[in-house]
């Protein structure tokens, strides 16, 4: 056991800490906090430029190979990356799903053709990508979608709808889950298509969350034609496919959620020293100082439950247990950390932005709204438990 | 970075847990509840044997010279099987008080003496005021012909009725902080005016006593370490000995969420196992997470003290504070899977459950720590 870093390590380290501290952009460190954002509709293009600039300096797919436009990295240089970017509190990276998802999905399925046409626009931001899995009646129960793809010669023609699509609206591509073998078990009849937004059929509809933005959408195709050299990993394979995405999600963004929730907490304390209750700061407060410092307990837990499953993995194993705890574990500290936000403000929590009166320019009203997503967003907490009963547990389906 | 156990010490784990199975079943465990000992002879002459009662001490005093890291290892497994006896107390607490401010022949005596299984020695730390921190201590130790007086009472101390010595915190001044003036003495068991007083407790594996000091004379070489400066090397030792705990710990925490799942594979409720109901699995999976959480945050503070980095304190208050919540949960929400039958006797539940409960306050219980993390975290 040991937790310092390599002589090596250590270089990457300052190399990754030296580049932000000279690029990290103004207009993004002159607010007021910086929250636990994630991309918000308005700041879409100021983020394609950031990660823009984060491909061009490196640091971006750190463990992609290289041929494919990665530096062919471990988890290792991706930890120690994560962790420099929350200490700068650095803006988030736009295309997380393309490179959280679509990118390993296809390193894992994809024809070298299909690598070599999808994987560098996805890192360079030049391509965004979206994940077209939930329907109106497919959510939790992801493996009744009923998106149709019917065979038309070299294409597939497409019909039906997808629904909390994020970012679909600023989306070039989507990793499609849709039905082509309708008489099959409802695992073996599903395909992954890679699907261009762009192609004549497909309407996005922004849906208004209550956080009052449009972050995600509703996708209909009529009649798209997406041809057959686009479908990653087989017809009527598309189950297992989409099953490792969503692997790779929690894993990868198991790095993300763990500088989210380190940001997230310095702005809360930062708001916390700067706030006072009952004539006095907040921080002297034992009631807020117990809630605050079990904040910081279960943020250092996380972060520490997911050293030990990057561990496995850098020798080579599966991860065990501890990785599966990490979604859970994330969305119920970022919730209460978001409630207490609100309950340091006291009546101002009522504040949006708008008026000089809101706290930090109302940015905690939209962290505080937006976290209840968390639960449900990526994989319900009940769908996680009962992933964590049965196939870590071993306890019988229901 | 590597956040895992070398091979030497997942064959210690191995090495452990075949013996703890072996030797320390429940119905020893259980036996050793009603002996008021708490341990036998043999039992402890064989952990000698196995050189864990010398693990985290020198070579050069008959230990093997392992760190925290390995003890941790060491200590999941005795949590595991509620191990009873003094080997906490012994090899954390006293033999550890030694190490970290004893002379190098008080070392030499006490250390090989306690790794070769003939020695035991306990802390006399905490007090009726049930205090953690230096101003605790308030036990006199008056200067008196050339030697020592020690007059007052220590509380919680564990297994003092089977040791050989104490190690007892004694004020010799009221200096300008809490922390100056503690001093550390060994007093032998046998010391005139020395009484020992076995306590009823909720957890019948951990033995605590009242130790009442009525002018306990001991000369000036029962000092251990300097005059004055006792809390320094004090801290230490419970810093370290509430890592090793908090291991301890999450060995039984891991043990009840194996029995609570068996259980709700093989109890049949309305046609089905209970752990089908989303109800019982959804528990379950809470379980695991405060689990895999706990040996995290408990596996970074053994490494934090091991390397002696700026952060230990920090560390290990933040591992007794998560540890100290996770373990009663875990029990509690074990007994409540196990439904009647884990309410029984019988069942070894409840030897868990109390020790959870038993352990959570040792140290310090949670609410302590988070306010001692936010004290470091300058907050």
């Amino acid at each position: 056991m040991d937790f310092r870093l390599t002589p090596e390590q250590e270089s990457f380290r300052n190399e990754v800490r030296a580049w932000v501290k000279q690029n990290l952009p103004k207009e993004w460190t002159s607010r007021v906090i910086s929250g636990p954002d994630v991309p918000r509709v308005e700041a879409y293009k100021f983020l394609r430029e950031w990660q823009k600039r984060l491909f061009d300096a490196g640091f971006i797919g750190l463990t992609w190979p290289k041929e494919y436009g990665g530096r062919g990295l471990t988890f290792m240089e991706e930890f120690i990356l994560h962790e420099e970017m929350a200490l700068a509190k650095a803006p988030p990276v736009l295309n997380i799903l393309g490179i959280a998802m679509a990118g390993p999905t296809i390193i894992a399925y994809g024809t070298e053709e299909q690598k070599k046409r999808y994987l560098a626009k996805i890192l360079s931001c030049e391509e965004i990508w979206c994940q077209g899995y939930s329907e109106p009646n497919a959510g939790s129960d992801l493996a009744s979608l009923q998106c149709r793809a019917i065979r038309d010669g070299n294409d597939f023609r497409v019909t039906g709808q997808k629904v909390w699509t994020s970012i679909a609206q600023a989306a070039d591509w989507m990793m499609l889950l849709a039905r082509t073998d309708p008489d099959a078990p409802k695992h073996k009849g599903i395909t992954y298509f890679l699907l261009d937004m762009h192609s004549p059929g497909v309407s996005v509809r922004p849906l208004r969350q209550i956080t009052g933005d449009a972050e995600f959408n509703e996708v209909f195709f009529e009649n798209v034609s997406v041809p057959a050299a686009n479908v990653l990993g087989g017809i009527n394979k598309g189950w297992e496919v989409g099953i490792t995405t969503l692997m790779y999600e929690r894993l990868a963004l198991g790095f993300g959620l763990q500088v989210r929730l380190r940001i997230a907490l310095d702005a809360l304390v930062g708001l916390a020293q700067r706030t006072k209750t009952n004539g006095d700061v907040a921080t002297k407060d034992p009631i807020v100082r117990q809630k605050l410092a079990q904040l910081w307990i279960d943020t250092e837990a996380f972060k520490y439950t997911g050293a030990r499953a990057i561990t496995k993995l850098l020798k080579g194993e599966m991860p065990g247990a501890e990785a599966s705890t990490g979604k859970i574990w994330w969305c119920e500290t970022h919730q209460r950390l978001q409630d207490i936000a609100m309950e340091l403000q006291g009546p101002y929590h009522q504040l949006m932005a708008g008026t000089d009166w809101a706290v930090d320019q109302g940015l905690w009203q939209y962290t505080y709204l937006r976290s209840r997503a968390n639960s449900v967003e990526g994989g319900t907490t009940e769908i996680q438990k009962n992933i964590i009963g049965e196939r870590v547990l071993g306890l019988p389906k229901g | 970075m590597d956040f895992g156990f070398n091979q030497e010490q997942e064959m210690l784990r191995a090495t452990a847990r075949k013996f703890l199975e072996n030797e320390c079943p429940s119905t020893f465990v259980r036996k050793m509840m009603d002996d008021p000992a708490g341990v036998t002879p043999d039992f402890w002459q064989k952990l000698a044997e196995q050189g864990w009662l010398g693990l985290i001490y020198p070579e050069a005093f008959g230990g093997v010279g392992l760190g925290f890291v390995d003890l941790s290892v060491l200590m999941e497994e005795m949590g595991r099987v509620v191990v009873p006896g003094p080997y906490f107390s012994t090899v954390l607490l006293g033999g550890l008080a030694i190490q970290e401010a004893g002379s190098e022949s008080q070392k030499k005596e006490w250390l090989t003496k306690i790794s070769g299984g003939s020695a035991k020695v306990t802390l006399a730390l905490t007090e009726p005021n049930a205090r953690w921190d230096a101003a605790g201590v308030t036990l006199r130790a008056r200067e008196a012909r050339g030697g020592f007086t020690l007059s007052g009472t220590k509380l919680f101390v564990h297994d003092a009725h089977t040791a050989d010595a104490l190690v007892v915190a004694a004020r010799t001044a009221n200096g300008a902080s809490p922390e100056d003036g503690v001093s550390l003495f060994l007093v032998p068991k046998d010391a005139r005016g020395l009484e020992v007083k076995l306590l009823p407790t909720m957890d019948q594996t951990r033995k605590l006593c009242e130790v009442t000091l009525k002018d306990v004379g001991v000369g000036s070489d029962a000092l251990v370490g300097e005059k004055g400066k006792g809390w320094q090397p004090l801290a230490r030792v419970v810093d370290r000995a509430t890592v090793a705990l908090c291991a301890e710990m999450c060995g039984g925490a891991q043990k009840i969420l194996e029995m609570t799942t068996e259980y709700a594979k093989i109890r049949i409720a309305f046609g089905k196992p209970i752990g089908a109901y989303q109800g019982v699995k959804h528990r379950a999976a809470d379980m695991l997470v405060d689990v895999e959480n706990a040996k995290s945050i408990t596996y970074y503070a053994a490494w934090a003290v091991d390397e002696q980095v700026a952060e230990a304190p920090l560390a290990v208050s933040m591992a007794k504070a998560y540890v100290s919540d996770a373990y009663r949960k875990v029990a509690a929400a074990g007994l409540q899977l196990h439904g009647g039958i884990g309410f029984t006797w019988e069942h070894d539940l409840h030897l868990y459950f109390k020790r959870a409960k038993g352990s959570e306050f040792t140290f310090g219980d949670a609410t302590y720590h988070r306010e001692r993390v936010a004290q470091l975290i300058n907050l």
